[in-house]
């Protein structure tokens, strides 16, 4: 489903991803583990280039290699994220957020008009499917954490993807609504037969929903098989403070790892 | 330990001293300013209280015999500062996006938008009002352009300063689905910084108001026009009524705008 090659991301001198060669099947559970600024934020970006890749190639059934514009948005059009921090428009109800994510297939000037029923029946669908259709006219900011990201899943849903691609999506929620969360990425992956990549820092929670666990640490891959085979030792390797771990930025999310080094090379 | 507290106490005291200095730099800078400008000019000054009471004499009691003929002029005066603030956000919706750093195309782009915008707000309203007397004639039309063109100056600039404001986190997520750049300004930021334009609208509305009854003084009609023609004849008296009428105008209009304003949030 997604194939990627060399797939490289510096800033500068650092490089916050190795040449890395990695293949994402459809309906398969993928988990990202590993350290704070290992990699992980970086990786699931470049899969969707929301962060351009500094080399190598991302390649996805049915689109190709992604080398244009063009293909870029098709990539993006078939692929949900979803955020640590939902990304949400606060301000805006639950269902406009999830139209949102109708607007990649959505040419300009018809984004410019009301939604059509066909469109705003289909995101009630997600959000019934999410479990919040009676919150569909709420204001985003007025749901809870859990619910918000419940909202942003939908988002992801109504761009009909076949990729989910997921950073940290439970760090900010208590450990019950995390497995409820993940128990509803685990269902759509296997349902809609979606290929799904989720970056976790819970190696419990990774055991418990993996097909397949892949450790990143500074910018490598260093282990790469299913949950079954992650040993202790194996977790002492990916988590032990590696020879260069003191120069990498302090990371507390995906995202200040990425404006860290973001400011770092402006 | 002692060492550290006399430490801290010292830089301390040395903070307190500095900061005294400047706020001594500070004051003299305002004191030249002032005997400059002669404030403490104590003679002229002296005079100024007869002379201001002779004209105060003058204008009592006021005059509203002519009120019928300035129904019409508020009219002007306020389909004025309305027409001149719709042109003024039409004008900004545009120069804002480009002009703010997160959404403009490109930096020179940025640049140049920011550039236009400054240039507007810099050129006064009244010299404005002049050209466009002397382009398109008397009456509320030059009005309206010169009161809708400076105002884009500080609308259009809010407006980028609200945008660049606006949360990027989630303008990225509507990027993730693959919208253009165009749909990420129209349904990722537009929505967020929308209260935020209505209430500089409105609260430009009100300043507009305030200015369209100084335009008449040039040619550019409503209210204003009546009160200079009062004032060449010295009908002192008539000038004291319009400006008891145009009191009130203000204060509902800026009553009227901050109602309008508590709906947004």
């Amino acid at each position: 489903m997604l194939t990627i090659q060399g797939l490289t991301k510096s800033y500068q001198a650092h490089t916050a991803l190795h040449p890395t060669d990695l293949t994402f099947e459809a309906s398969r559970f993928s988990v990202l583990l590993g350290p704070s600024g290992a990699g992980k934020s970086t990786l699931l970006r470049c899969l969707n280039q929301l962060t351009v890749p500094t080399g190598g190639t991302v390649e996805v059934e049915g689109v190709g290699p992604i080398d244009t514009a063009s293909k870029r948005h098709a990539l993006r059009c078939m692929t949900g994220f979803v955020f640590q921090q939902h990304q949400l428009i606060l301000r805006q109800t639950a269902l406009a957020n999830v139209l949102n994510g109708r607007l990649g297939c959505t040419p300009l000037w018809k984004s410019l008009l009301p939604w059509s029923r066909n469109d705003v029946t289909e995101a009630l669908g997600c959000l019934e499917r999410v479990g919040l259709l009676d919150f569909a006219l709420i204001r985003a900011g007025r749901l809870s954490g859990g619910q918000q990201q419940r909202v942003g899943i939908a988002r992801a849903l109504a761009q009909k993807p076949r990729i989910i691609l997921a950073d940290e999506p439970v760090a900010s929620l208590d450990p019950a609504k995390s497995e409820e969360i993940l128990d509803l990425l685990l269902e759509i992956c296997r349902e809609d037969g979606i290929c799904t990549v989720v970056s976790l820092h819970q190696v419990d929670l990774a055991r418990k929903f993996a097909d397949r666990i892949i450790a990143l640490k500074d910018g490598r891959v260093v282990f790469d098989a299913p949950p079954s085979e992650l040993s202790e030792s194996a977790l002492e390797e990916i988590y032990s403070s590696g020879g260069d771990v003191s120069s990498q930025p302090e990371e507390e999310t995906g995202e200040d790892e990425l404006a860290v080094l973001e400011a770092k090379a402006a | 330990m002692s060492e550290t507290y006399e430490f801290t106490i010292g830089e301390l005291r040395r903070e307190y001293r500095a900061s005294l200095a400047k706020a001594g730099l500070g004051m003299l800078a305002v004191g030249v300013c002032l005997a400059h400008s002669g404030l403490f000019d104590a003679q002229r000054l002296m005079e100024a209280g007869p002379a201001l009471a002779d004209l105060l004499g003058e204008m009592m009691p006021p005059d509203f015999s002519n009120w019928a003929d300035w129904g019409m002029p508020l009219l002007d005066t306020l389909a004025m500062s309305v027409a001149g603030t719709f042109l003024a956000v039409c004008l900004s919706i545009p120069l804002g996006f480009l002009a703010a750093a997160n959404a403009s195309p490109h930096p020179v782009v940025h640049r140049l938008a920011r550039g236009v915008l400054n240039f507007l707000r810099s050129v006064p309203e009244l010299i404005m009002g002049i050209v466009f007397v002397a382009a398109v004639g008397f009456g509320a039309l030059p009005g309206v352009l010169a009161l809708g063109l400076h105002s884009v100056g500080m609308v259009g600039k809010f407006f980028a300063e609200s945008v660049e404001h606006c949360d990027k986190r989630a303008v990225e997520a509507i990027r993730a689905t693959g919208a253009t750049p165009m749909q990420v300004m129209l349904h990722g930021m537009l929505p967020q910084v929308l209260p935020q334009m209505a209430d500089i609208a409105v609260y430009r509305w009100e300043y507009n108001f305030r200015a369209s009854t100084v335009m008449g003084m040039v040619g550019a009609g409503g209210i204003g026009f009546q009160l200079m023609g009062s004032l060449r004849l010295m009908q002192y008296q008539e000038v004291a009524a319009l400006l008891l009428v145009m009191l009130v105008m203000v204060t509902l209009v800026d009553a009227l705008g901050s109602w309008l304003r508590g709906k947004f949030v």
